[in-house]
């Protein structure tokens, strides 16, 4: 008993529960009318209040939150099982689960929270979390560093948050009290209010514009995703969960979780795009082109997911809220296979090296399971039908297209095309060519400097724990490893049919599920009980799907908690294009990885060495655009260093410096004092130590109590005149 | 103002305990250690028994009454009157006093800091402990200043006989710096007794006839005022004295200052500054607001900067001051809750943080934080102590930090919307300055110096457990105390409003 069964055994709780909620939750959708609003099931409890603010705990339970929250219990799950021999003989073994725990239970709290600030709650445990499982093996300062720079790097976009959440109250809370009787924290309450037309345009955008500043922290958005990839120096279970499949969608689940704040704040749908819409557009192509310049291979993950959390933030940019949302779902799925995967390769293969050109290479004989399940997530991730990730992220583009921003439907096939051919690349320094390093057999420790920071304390915990040293060549994970890979891929493969457009409305089980119905409700949920004395007033053909009824407008009558939004038709000739140029990248990245890595080709090898542009643009990818030298060598190096250290001499020498010299000034005047007026009392010390600076330097005098009274009896004399002068004046 | 008069022996008996404990201190012959320890001991168990009884005593359904009120003639000369009581705001922070008190007189029972006298040293706390609850009780300008004054001799020996290399300079310039504010305060309160026609000084008198007097010269002695309470909390830019004094004195009296002595001046705003003079405190709250804002964020940026450790938590402690005093001076109900709430809030884990510096300097002999290095790996519950008390002192969710700052933050976003943004980057900066402490102090590979530091002891243990249960059980149940502070500070603020309507 380590703790770890506790673990387990909990997250499998959540799993059949949120597997409970999430067949509830179907049969209330199937059971509504067509054109009905199904009302989200919502309890709440009073927690704490004060003046007039109530702050609940409580759970807002609709498609959403049941989705995410089947997610997130299933991926916890599955990491925890393989987790148990991931980190078996780890020296902080119980830590791990534990905190692994901590994090689940804080994003189920956020998932579920019906309120801003149980929310809130849930999003700064998992940012905790994260700090103390990325830093897990702290040992190394570079693992430190890492953790403390995500957490701080996410803790800058935390304080939009907290703006945001003040904005929103402050200026729902009227409506939303007196309109349905909740209060202006309610999650509910503000998606009503945003809809509703009463919002100050200008009071909504700042709020929507403050929580989206939050959201590029915690999802890893440009600008502030440099904090991502060195996430990655914590162990490769937190990795896959945390950085790929659940903590890192917070952000993009917050954006549809107050969908409407956003959809109106922002003006999305609106020409020309918005904030959202470039943020994720920009987040695509940046991330997807540094994944082609590193040989860690949890870094190419890392740039990966920071390049699909850019799809997902784009969907819904652009309108195209349910395959934005279903991304979430299908992208777990294959990238936590993917991660988990390259924990495979680095627990039995490459002896705890995560360097794909140097220990990496011709696995995919000694690792059937591990490369038959990466091949198929990586199919999923590239978009290939009939893969699960083409079901959403084909259908982003194709939505993105559809709502009139062409110029952003082309960023996302550049990023399709990109996407495959920075997989195939990576699939085929893995899996393909010769074995190298440590695949090869070599059971060298020094080309440790190259690898994954952790690896050198993992390699002594525990690796020599559990093989004892043993001249091993690399093999096939176990199967507490090998069977959550499988569990995953079957999903990453299937997943995807669970909103398959192409074959018509009665696959699309996700739009009925998961999508909140755009309609009017006359609501009277505080007289009855959610989901019941509901009035739905039918809106007619015509205006049901015009923008008006449940848009940016006025609903005529009652409340719209979701936003009116089209969904694009499927033509299979966009897809056909779609895979051509999916197709195209992976081909492309074949040719090029083979005749580079195995072949050595001269005409490529050194490339970017002979070609002047060539190399001052690889240059550029490795050192990230020169972000991180912006924030850490310009921003903290020469703005907050100086400003700080201004601060600091400001202190000692000019606040210390008025109150020397004022104590100075003191001791000279009652040096006068005595002198001049009772000259037979020349107190010898008082003009012997010239300055109260002094006499602190030379510090143990005994008479320095005796010269506080004299100040004392100073001070109060000079108090007693002072209040006889201002009441004189006054009166 | 209605008040309760039953039981009032109570406060007078839970204030003056610790002075029985000091006369037999001092009856005492100076070798009997043990016996001193004892005494001191078992005295701060009374007094906190005493408070205990006081706070199930109180009566809730009031709590915005000042209750178990007592008023004699005292000196009727001056029409000063021995008048004290206790409502919903003081209540708190007067139990907390012999709380910490207690707290501090345990951990000095084995730790009596150089040069020892412990007779000396434990009269010295006792009498403290005094002061601070005679302070939080009194309800006459005269009695409030006797006992604001009676803190500071104790604390002047405590820094500069028990402190460190620096605690001449350190104890001069507190007490110089506390006596300046001190005497302009004193200029208020005579003006404020003549103005409003020389017949008392009691508070609630003072409270109900403070607003007839004009309003410039209200600004004025609200200035003087101020000025008394803004260098005992201290705000920018009278903090100069904290950091030294922090610094060189030793670990009990840094918990002292720290948790308890920081609050008399956020108390004396709150109990005499506002209410007595409303129209004042409206006029000034802007630019008090400012001067606050910018404490939290200069308090921040110097703490970043500081490579001492003890000075780095001193200089938090400028930070999250500022963020009390802007709740105070946002004069809504929400952020005045916030502010009483975040006087304890801060007092527990500022003590706490202290108090662990302090185990770290015994251990190490040193508080650079260069020196110290993973110390996670020798002392693991001793860095999870650390961890949740400095995550409380960041303000995270569901820990007793984030109720009071997150009031705070909220109920000054509507009258100082562009302040309370402003203040938010403190909340950042917290996260920063404190994590990046620990991360040095507590990761990495422990060097020789560091590899055989000692883990928590029992007793150590059992003493941060007291501070830990406040810490968890105040973060995720505030209710029970946000629903004692906030008739008090509702009553105070539709006062303020009502006069200045």
């Amino acid at each position: 008993m380590k703790g770890s069964e506790l673990g387990v055994l909990s997250m499998f709780s959540s799993l059949v529960l949120s597997a409970g909620a999430g067949y509830q939750w179907i049969q209330r959708t199937n059971s509504a009318a067509e054109e009905q609003f199904v009302e989200p099931v919502i309890k709440s409890w009073s927690w704490w209040r004060s003046g007039g603010f109530d702050f609940g705990i409580g759970q807002h339970i609709d498609g959403l939150s049941v989705l995410v929250l089947i997610v997130v219990a299933f991926i916890s799950t599955l990491v925890q099982i393989y987790s148990l021999e991931y980190l078996r003989g780890d020296r902080r073994y119980t830590h791990f689960f534990a905190a692994l725990t901590l994090f689940s239970g804080g994003m189920l709290a956020m998932v579920l929270a019906d309120n801003m600030m149980l929310f809130l709650l849930g999003w700064e445990i998992m940012g905790l979390c994260s700090f103390m499982l990325i830093g897990h093996w702290w040992e190394n300062d570079a693992n430190a560093r890492a953790a403390l720079k995500a957490f701080f790097t996410v803790r800058t976009g935390d304080a939009g948050l907290l703006v945001g959440i003040a904005i929103l109250y402050f200026s729902a809370n009227d409506w939303t009290q007196e309109n349905l009787g909740v209060s202006g924290f309610s999650i509910r309450g503000i998606s009503a209010w945003a809809l509703s037309g009463e919002p100050n345009s200008t009071a909504i955008t700042i709020a929507a514009i403050a929580l989206f500043i939050a959201c590029i922290g915690k999802s890893g958005q440009f600008p502030l995703h440099t904090w991502l990839p060195d996430a990655m120096a914590g162990p490769t279970p937190v990795s896959s969960l945390l950085h790929s499949s659940t903590m890192v969608v917070a952000g993009v689940y917050l954006v549809a979780r107050l969908y409407p704040v956003f959809f109106v704040g922002l003006d999305i749908l609106g020409s020309g795009g918005n904030l959202i819409m470039i943020i994720g557009a920009i987040t695509i192509v940046i991330s997807a082109a540094l994944a082609f310049v590193q040989n860690d291979i949890k870094r190419v993950l890392a740039y990966s997911t920071v390049s699909q959390l850019g799809y997902m933030m784009l969907g819904l940019g652009a309108g195209a809220w349910l395959p934005a949302v279903f991304h979430i779902f299908t992208h777990a799925f294959f990238k936590a296979c993917l991660f988990l995967g390259a924990g495979s390769i680095s627990h039995s293969a490459s002896h705890h090296s995560f360097d794909m050109k140097h220990d990496m290479g011709g696995l995919r004989k000694v690792m059937p399971i591990t490369f038959v399940t990466w091949i198929i997530s990586t199919l999923a991730l590239c978009g290939v039908f009939p893969f699960s990730g083409f079901f959403s992220k084909d259908e982003i583009i194709d939505n993105v297209g559809n709502n009139g921003y062409n110029t952003f439907m082309i960023v996302g096939l550049v990023g399709a095309f990109m996407t495959a051919a920075y997989m195939t690349r990576a699939t085929y320094l893995t899996f393909f060519g010769e074995p190298r390093g440590a695949s090869a057999g070599e059971n060298s420790h020094d080309s440790h400097d190259s690898h994954d920071a952790h690896a050198t304390v993992a390699a002594h915990d525990s690796h020599d724990a559990h093989d004892s040293g043993a001249a091993h060549g690399p093999h096939e994970s176990g199967l507490l490893i090998t069977i959550p890979l499988m569990i995953l891929s079957v999903l990453a493969l299937g997943s995807g049919f669970l909103n398959a457009t192409p074959f018509g409305e009665n696959w699309e089980r996700m739009k009925l599920w998961v999508e909140p119905r755009a309609v009017e409700v006359i609501d009277a949920t505080h007289s009855g009980g959610p989901g019941e004395s509901l009035v739905i007033n039918l809106p007619n053909a015509e205006e049901s799907h015009s923008k008006s009824v449940c848009g940016s407008a006025t609903p005529a009558d009652g409340v719209c908690f979701a936003p009116q939004l089209q969904h694009a038709k499927f033509k299979w000739s966009k897809a056909m294009m779609s895979m051509v140029i999916v197709f195209l990248g992976m081909a492309l990245s074949w040719i090029l990885s083979s005749r580079l890595f195995t072949k050595r080709d001269p005409r490529l090898v050194g490339l970017t060495q002979r070609v002047k542009v060539l190399g001052l643009g690889h240059k550029f990818l490795v050192n990230k655009y020169y972000l991180d030298v912006l924030y850490e060598k310009i921003i903290v190096r020469s703005i907050a260093y100086p400003i700080a250290n201004a601060a600091y001499w400001f202190n000692q020498n000019i606040l210390d410096g008025i109150l020397h010299g004022f104590a100075n000034s003191t001791r000279k005047l009652s040096g006068w004092v005595y002198q001049n007026i009772d000259q037979r009392v020349v107190d010898a010390t008082v003009n012997n130590s010239a300055t109260f600076t002094k006499s602190v330097g030379t510090a143990a005098q005994p008479t320095q109590s005796g010269k506080v009274s004299q100040y004392g009896a100073l001070l109060f004399s000079a108090a007693a005149i002072g209040a006889l002068v201002l009441v004189i004046i006054n009166t | 103002m209605n008040m309760l008069q039953e039981n009032n022996w109570l406060l007078s008996l839970g204030t003056f305990l610790p002075m029985v404990g000091v006369v037999l201190l001092m009856l005492m012959p100076k070798a009997q250690d043990k016996s001193v320890k004892l005494v001191a001991l078992f005295t701060s168990i009374a007094t906190l028994a005493v408070g205990i009884y006081t706070a199930f005593r109180f009566d809730f359904d009031q709590a915005e009454k000042m209750q178990f009120v007592a008023n004699e003639t005292w000196i009727a000369v001056i029409k000063s009157s021995y008048f004290i009581g206790v409502d919903g705001i003081s209540l708190p922070l007067y139990l907390l006093s012999m709380v910490i008190t207690l707290l501090v007189v345990i951990y000095s029972l084995d730790h009596v800091p150089s040069p020892g006298k412990p007779k000396a040293f434990f009269s010295l706390l006792l009498v403290l402990q005094t002061g601070m609850a005679g302070t939080f009780i009194a309800q006459d300008l005269i009695l409030f200043f006797v006992f604001f004054e009676l803190v500071l001799l104790p604390m002047f020996f405590m820094i500069g006989v028990w402190g460190g290399e620096q605690r001449q300079y350190a104890s001069i310039k507190f007490f110089l710096y506390t006596m300046f504010g001190s005497a302009l305060m004193l200029v208020a309160f005579l003006a404020l007794f003549f103005k409003t026609g020389a017949e008392s000084f009691s508070i609630p008198y003072l409270i109900e006839n403070g607003g007839s007097i004009g309003k410039n010269i209200q600004i004025w002695i609200f200035a003087g005022m101020f000025v008394g309470f803004a260098v005992k909390v201290p705000m920018f830019p009278f903090h100069t004295w904290l950091p030294d004094a922090h610094t060189q004195a030793p670990t009990q009296g840094s918990v002292i200052l720290a948790a308890i002595l920081l609050k008399l001046g956020t108390y004396g705003f709150v109990r005499i500054a506002l209410p007595i003079l409303p129209t004042a405190a409206r006029e000034w709250a802007p630019y008090i607001g400012g001067l606050a804002v910018i404490g939290i964020i200069y308090g921040a940026i110097a703490a970043t900067m500081q490579r001492d450790l003890k000075r780095l938590v001193a200089y938090s402690s400028v930070a999250h001051l500022g963020f009390i005093v802007l709740g105070t001076f946002a004069l809504s109900s929400q952020a005045v809750t916030g502010a009483v709430m975040q006087m304890v809030n801060h007092g527990v884990s500022t003590g706490a943080l202290f108090l662990l510096v302090g185990m770290i300097y015994e251990r190490r002999h040193t508080r650079e934080i260069a020196e110290l290095r993973g110390l996670q790996h020798v002392a693991p519950i001793f860095a999870g102590v650390f961890t949740v008390v400095m995550l409380s002192s960041v303000g995270l969710p569901g820990l007793n930090g984030f109720v009071g700052e997150f009031l705070i933050l909220i109920g000054s976003f509507g009258p100082a919307r562009w302040w309370t943004v402003v203040a938010t980057v403190g909340v950042v900066l917290a996260a920063l300055y404190l994590l990046w402490a620990y991360q040095r102090v507590f990761h990495g590979e422990p060097d020789e110096a560091n590899s055989s530091f000692k883990e928590l002891t029992l007793r150590e243990g059992l003493l941060m457990s007291v501070f830990l249960a406040i810490i968890v059980v105040s973060g995720i149940y505030p209710k029970p105390i946000l629903d004692r502070i906030e008739p008090s500070v509702v009553a105070l603020i539709e006062h303020v409003e009502g006069q200045t309507k």
